[in-house]
């Protein structure tokens, strides 16, 4: 128990602190950089919950694609990052008392008074989390499991069509071109006089 | 013992930061990004603390899902921040104001 203690303490320690550090640095590679930090410290929380399967997700799926995408964008953007971050000094005052009071209602809330004395249920050394949950997803939620299929797919196709240069670079054959062309374009026929031999 | 409303107030703490980035980072588009999947991330630290201490892995279910539509929503929102990037040649929110009447 003591063990479970110290990891979670320091873990969430270690994901709040690189929330912050995310916010508030200036270079974006950076930030994405915290990112993936506190992405793998919530991966750790998750698996002290008995949540190893999503926790892995998370790791393999955020931090393996999911980030990969930012820093690609990232670098692929020629901006002057050092002077795009004004206003940040305008917003901090109003912004961060508003946040800081919802942050404390929340707090208050959700406070050891309400939400402390309920124990987790115990499970055994044989409990294995991803085939309790496969058995879920395969018979009762099939049909939204599907349909997040779909959805998959639709983001690829949007994302490709959204971002797709057009045809610039691309070697297909234009048909109707070919249909329409003349033989009047393509081969001149040239009269010339005949020449004698030497 | 960790009682659940220590996992519920790491997660509250990282939705306030979450919100107090896209407040401050107004003229950078991916750091708003960023922080709606820090946002989505704190939301589902929440649904997995409950799934396991009701014992229902339901919420587990959610999580899931919630992670398919993040990621999807990731991509088109970053598809579009290139579009964006092509046309203006800035990614800063402020200034997108061409439907300003």
């Amino acid at each position: 128990m003591l063990v479970q203690n110290i990891v979670f303490y320091a873990t969430a320690a270690l994901l709040v602190f690189s929330g912050f550090m995310m916010i508030i640095s200036r270079n974006p590679v950076r930030s994405a950089l915290f990112l993936v930090l506190a992405f793998v410290a919530s991966s750790v929380l998750w698996i002290l919950l008995e949540a190893e399967f999503l926790g892995l997700v998370l790791v393999f799926v955020y931090v393996g694609a999911v980030m990969t995408l930012f820093l690609f964008v990232i670098m692929m953007l020629y901006l002057d990052w050092q002077h795009i971050r004004g206003g940040f000094v305008k917003y901090l005052p109003l912004g961060g008392l508003i946040v800081a009071a919802m942050v404390g209602l929340m707090i208050f809330i959700i406070s050891p008074n309400h939400f402390g004395l309920l124990l987790p249920v115990e499970h055994g050394a044989d409990y294995s989390n991803i085939k309790e949950l496969g058995e879920v997803l395969y018979t009762q939620y099939a049909y939204p499991f599907e349909l997040a299929a779909v959805l998959l797919l639709v983001a690829i196709i949007s994302a490709i069509s959204l971002s797709h240069q057009g045809k610039t670079k691309n070697k297909t054959q234009d048909v109707s071109k070919q249909v329409q062309a003349n033989p009047d374009e393509r081969v001149r026929l040239v009269k010339m006089p005949v020449e004698k031999k030497q | 013992m960790i009682p659940l409303s220590s996992y519920l107030i790491v997660g509250a703490i990282l939705f306030g930061l979450s919100i107090a980035g896209i407040v401050l980072n107004r003229n950078n588009l991916i750091i708003i990004l960023m922080c709606i999947e820090l946002m989505l991330l704190a939301v589902n630290t929440n649904f997995v603390a409950f799934s396991h201490y009701l014992g229902d892995n339901i919420g587990e279910v959610f999580v899931f899902f919630i992670l398919t539509v993040a990621a999807a929503e990731a991509a088109i929102g970053l598809a579009i921040l290139m579009v964006l990037y092509r046309h203006r040649q800035n990614i800063s929110v402020d200034e997108l104001d061409s439907l300003k009447g």
